[in-house]
């Protein structure tokens, strides 16, 4: 199996830049004839929605969409509880901007699933009766103004480490969705990376509050790489059909290794104390999070879960009235266009 | 649940340049549609013009039929300029 290189952010967007010229590439490559899925995806060509495809390939790609575009429209509720109380109009106005664009990656992400043939009220209805689940991390509360800037740095940073091997995906649809969506995600990685460092220079109060965060934010996060590679359930198939390129653990690797020397910049610790470089593997060695707490947090007894389930109900049924309205607009309006056309034939 | 129809949205990135599918999205209307789009499509100022066209007003070949409603251009290589051979030294052509 391949293992990831270290890079930094401006090396996991230059693998965003590089998997665009890929496809493009790739794309002008000529397969002879009709070519068959198995012979395509070898190609590291794309599978395209009206192709004919395995029927696991089809319902394991709705499965792993669904929950992504499930997390990032439930992921914006940790993130929306502090727009409100913002220190300053600047990073309101940040935050504001980071919560629209997690609705705006979670609606591509519903486009890419719909073309494998499930529809958008299936895809709601599955997340509101739980059927379909959303990353774990988002199940974790959000208490100091510092979380925004954990957040920001740790949580989109696992996510942009998970996303961009995923711009290579077999399926077309998804992969062009995921490269948009890992160019705006690193905005987000550097506003809470940015907006850490302040609090981690400022006054004592401010310091103990970012370290706090980060304290709390480091193990959910290296838990949002999934379970221990001997552990997980979908991957060897999913490798196979090039949807998943690199294993939990060694994406999980490539995180720890990452931020450690970004911890060090901030002059916070990572709340780790077996933490430390390993010559001979070239990796820093480290604490796995508890997936014992992973495994009951996604089964729905994290600190939040019940919370933002009933928040993300409550919001699509007091938003019913405003879509109902809209569509009686729309109909009306055709019905008129429809008589005035009558009109003109009689 | 009344399903919204699904339309898809093209963008003009810049002027000089022809309209590209960017996505698609689900809106009651067109004119709500437009707006949507430009929410979903263009929070980057990445156009300055969008198409949005009901996904349902769409007619689109079928990847079964490709080998078939393609092949009648394959054998017609001399619809490239590349086809003819010139004598040398001609010049401007």
């Amino acid at each position: 199996m391949e293992t990831p290189d270290v890079h930094g952010a401006d090396g996991l967007l230059g693998e965003v830049e590089e998997a665009e010229a890929d496809l493009r590439s790739a794309a002008s490559r000529d397969l002879e004839g009709t070519a068959s899925f198995e012979a395509i995806v070898a190609a590291d060509q794309k599978i395209e929605p009206r192709d004919v495809m395995p029927e696991a390939y089809r319902k394991g790609l709705i499965r792993q969409i669904a929950q992504h575009a499930h997390s990032e429209i439930i992921g914006m509720q940790p993130e929306g509880n502090w727009i409100t109380r913002a220190p300053s109009l600047r990073r309101k106005a940040i935050l504001l901007a980071k919560v629209q664009d997690e609705a705006g990656h979670g609606l591509y992400l519903y486009a890419a699933a719909e073309t494998l043939g499930v529809t958008r009220d299936e895809l709601t209805e599955a997340l509101l009766n739980g059927r379909q689940k959303y990353s774990s991390i988002f199940n974790y509360p959000t208490l100091t103004w510092a979380d925004m800037g954990a957040i920001g740095w740790l949580v989109d940073g696992a996510a942009i480490v998970n996303q961009v091997p995923l711009c290579r995906c077999s399926y077309g649809p998804y992969a062009r969705a995921m490269i948009r969506v890992c160019k705006e995600e690193s905005f987000h990685q550097r506003q809470g990376y940015q907006s850490l460092y302040v609090l981690a220079n400022g006054s004592p109060a401010q310091r103990a509050m970012a370290q706090d965060a980060v304290d709390r934010w480091w193990y959910p996060s290296l838990a949002m790489f999934g379970p221990p590679d001997t552990e997980s359930t979908h991957s060897a198939q999913s490798m196979e059909w090039k949807i998943k390129r690199f294993s939990n653990d060694d994406l999980r690797q490539r995180f720890v290794d990452m931020c450690v020397p970004q911890a060090e910049i901030l002059g916070l610790t990572l709340p780790d104390p077996d933490l430390r470089w390993n010559e001979e593997r070239g990796h820093y060695d480290f604490t796995q999070p508890d997936f014992e707490e992973l495994m009951r947090v996604v089964k729905g007894d994290g600190p939040c879960n019940r919370q933002r389930m009933t928040h993300r109900r409550r919001a699509h049924s007091d938003g019913a009235w405003v879509r109902e309205a809209a569509q009686a607009y729309a109909e009306k309006a055709r019905a008129a266009k429809g008589a005035s056309r009558e009109e003109v034939m009689a | 649940m009344t399903s919204e129809p699904l339309w898809e949205v093209f963008v003009r990135p810049r002027r000089g340049l022809s309209h590209t599918h960017v996505g698609s999205l689900h809106a009651p209307d067109a004119r709500l549609a437009l707006r949507h789009a430009r929410d979903l499509y263009t929070r980057r100022q990445e156009g300055v013009s969008i198409w949005v066209v009901p996904a349902a007003e769409i007619t689109a070949s079928s990847p079964d039929e490709k080998d078939s409603f393609f092949d009648p251009a394959a054998d017609k290589i001399y619809r490239h300029p590349t086809f003819y051979e010139l004598p040398e030294g001609v010049q401007h052509l």
